[in-house]
């Protein structure tokens, strides 16, 4: 049985806001293809304000899924729109004491139900961004469609590669033969044959400000190289700019520049350089003005 | 509290009985029973005894018939391999779409390694179409293996009539029949099975235990080489506790068979009539007239299994369930899918699974919580309404899937 925290089974066994939602003005309704779960929310927003004034959920899902559909209404309500829309699935999953690596996806759902509905409120039409496989690594809950993309993407060859561009494979090394196989798999697509390179895994975390200049800007870019498939699926891309300090800046490139998602998706790639480099990041996207100044630094 | 275990398809409680065969080998019957003096030599004795009482279980001819092993696995990757070693030149293998993992994780190895593997696919019911078996055997294939019973619905396969389809052609025949040894009798002396899997754990003896066992004259190339132990078919110092404790569980099964097939079977019986009159929209899935005595496995729609597990665990209940949630990869069983279970159902499906120590008042326990557990959850499902499905389930909630 999955090692869930107090809270989760908490927020299973007494969920709160639970059953339809009368006057709901905002409704998503997202499932989740990885596991079959799916969940609609329902939000009751005051026009004025774009306030959200109730949150109701109704769930066909497992234990987790309960939990974490129950945490987002709790975490939504009071919450204006636009302060809604950057609750993030780790929040969900912070807000529940963490969930099993397995079941992170069903916090990634409850996101997801948050933009849908939102969506719906205003009218516009949602549409997930990003494609689940299966589950590889499960020390960092790591799918294969993304290890296969990094690997593509950026020629990747051996599994060291792999381990440093997206973590996956980084940590107990039990799903290396499943990380060998796409890497065999991507290899033979570029007509090359994978041999097989002794790994040295790191025997402790990186400490967070004991690296060099050149090794922080190295983890920096290979963060960015990891993103880059999924934003260059949606036709985007981004730039590494500058690193000053603790701020880094880049250039959202192609249909990123300006996407209302601009955000969200910067924020993804602020947790996760943070998570990389294991100090605090500030993220900042460079315009025209900004781009002058930022390049102008030494 | 003692809680209510239906979960015996996944393991069972070691009979008491049991416990106390195997205790004195830990101790001052620790000897090697390959040892010439007399502290190996009792050992010997005892290790001969229960591989006897293995082969009346099985109805087997001749006691060397039985190779202990470590599990049910094992069994299964030395009967599958060795038909592969001792047929090189045969490239294709068969099996159904509803085995277990450790023939179905082997087999798609296997297909990796270059081999053709056909796999069975089944009705609604989880019945495999006997012409297209026909049609695949021929001198191509090295080995076919196929379930006695599904561990999730506990519906038979024809393994005898399959058995002699696989002879006439030519081809090796196992069975894995870790589900099925105990629960219901067979007697291999008057069957074409050449190769069948048990594991201890599922009829009341330790883990860590099983047999393959291996028709006299079948040709055979070992998994694991070295010491002489099991005339040299399964090398390794044997685990002398454990397979003293097998030959005494199979005893005891064998004496338990009637109560098995009689009073296991009526229990089960009252416990899937009881919880299908109170709760709507659920259904037995597999094969129901057709099935182990001691199984039950119920699809209660419009909700998740890992859920309804998870409720029932508060009231003490253990089940067991194959929803994508429950089984520790995400993957929803590929039993259900295969049978063409809806998606709305085949989260929900539920097994029970009873034995001989399952009394009445758990029956009627578990019929009475079962219904409440199942409408709180649908309060909560998106495809129920106030009291009953939506007009229209599939239709009224259409998520978009990511």
């Amino acid at each position: 049985m999955w090692d869930y925290s107090d809270k989760v089974k908490e927020h299973f066994f007494q969920p709160r806001n639970a059953g339809p939602l009368a006057d709901a003005n905002a409704v998503g309704d997202v499932g989740s293809i990885s596991c079959g779960d799916a969940l609609r929310l329902m939000l009751k927003v005051d026009p004025e304000t774009e306030t959200i004034e109730e949150a109701h959920f109704q769930t066909f899902g497992c234990g987790s899924a309960i939990a974490s559909s129950s945490a987002l209404t709790e975490i939504v309500k009071g919450m204006k729109l636009d302060d809604a829309l950057k609750v993030s699935n780790q929040d969900i999953a912070d807000y529940l004491d963490g969930l099993p690596p397995e079941k992170m996806h069903c916090s990634v759902m409850g996101r997801e139900a948050l933009q849908a509905a939102i969506a719906n409120y205003r009218g516009e039409e949602w549409s997930d961004d990003h494609e689940e496989g299966a589950l590889i690594c499960k020390c960092f809950a790591i799918d294969a469609v993304l290890i296969e993309d990094t690997v593509r993407a950026n020629n990747l060859s051996t599994m060291e590669d792999v381990i440093n561009y997206t973590k996956a494979g980084g940590g107990c090394a039990s799903c290396h033969e499943g990380i060998e196989e796409i890497l065999a798999k991507v290899l033979a697509e570029r007509g090359e044959t994978f041999k097989a390179v002794p790994v040295k895994l790191d025997k402790e975390a990186p400490k967070p400000g004991k690296l060099t200049n050149l090794e922080r800007i190295r983890r920096i870019e290979a963060v960015l190289e990891s993103v880059r498939p999924q934003l260059q699926r949606d036709h985007g891309d981004i730039e590494l700019v500058d690193v000053d300090g603790k701020t880094v800046y880049v250039s959202m490139t192609g249909a990123c520049a300006g996407c209302q998602m601009e955000a969200l998706t910067l924020q993804g790639i602020q947790t996760k350089l943070m998570e990389e480099l294991g100090e605090l990041i500030k993220l900042v996207p460079t315009r025209a003005g900004s781009l002058a100044r930022a390049t102008s630094q030494p | 509290m003692e809680g209510i275990y239906l979960d015996n398809n996944a393991t069972t409680r070691v009979d008491p009985a049991v416990v106390e065969a195997m205790l004195p080998y830990f101790t001052e019957q620790f000897g090697n029973p390959s040892s010439l003096h007399s502290f190996g030599n009792k050992v010997g004795l005892a290790v001969k005894k229960a591989r006897m009482q293995v082969q009346e279980l099985l109805g087997a001819e001749h006691e060397s018939e039985i190779i202990f092993t470590s599990c049910g696995t094992e069994s299964d990757s030395t009967a599958i391999l060795s038909a592969l070693k001792a047929n090189p030149e045969r490239r294709e293998i068969i099996t159904t779409v509803l085995e277990h993992p450790a023939i179905l994780s082997l087999y798609s190895q296997l297909e990796k390694e270059g081999y053709t593997a056909h796999y069975l696919k089944v009705d609604g019911k989880g019945r495999v179409d006997m012409d297209e078996y026909k049609r695949l055997l021929s001198d191509k294939v090295a080995v076919v293996s196929v379930m006695w019973a599904n561990n999730e619905t506990g519906s038979f396969f024809p393994v005898l009539e399959m058995a002699e389809l696989a002879n006439a052609a030519g081809v090796m025949f196992h069975t894995d029949a870790v589900q099925a040894v105990g629960k219901v009798p067979i007697d291999l002396k008057n069957s074409k099975i050449d190769m069948l899997s048990l594991s201890g754990h599922k009829l009341h003896a330790p883990k860590g235990i099983g047999v393959l066992y291996l028709k006299r004259g079948v040709r055979f190339r070992p998994l694991l080489r070295g010491g002489h132990q099991e005339r040299g078919r399964r090398a390794g110092t044997e685990n002398t506790a454990s397979i003293v404790a097998l030959g005494k569980a199979c005893e005891m099964a064998l004496a338990a068979m009637e109560h098995e097939n009689t009073e296991v079977r009526r229990l089960r019986d009252k416990l899937e009539a009881g919880i299908l009159a109170k709760v709507p929209h659920a259904f037995v899935t597999g094969d129901a007239s057709n099935r182990l005595p001691n199984t039950s496995n119920i699809a209660f729609e419009y909700i998740e299994g890992e859920a309804i597990l998870l409720l029932l665990n508060k009231f003490g209940i253990a089940a067991s369930s194959g929803s994508a949630c429950t089984s520790g990869s995400l993957e929803p069983s590929h039993v259900m899918r295969a049978m063409g279970i809806p998606y709305t159902a085949a989260h929900g499906t539920t097994r029970f699974s009873l034995s001989r120590y399952t009394t009445e008042e758990e029956i009627d326990r578990v019929i009475q919580v079962v219904p409440e557990i199942v409408a709180q959850l649908r309060k909560l499902s998106p495809y129920w309404g106030e009291n009953g499905p939506s007009a229209e389930p599939e239709k009224d909630f259409a998520p978009v899937y990511a």
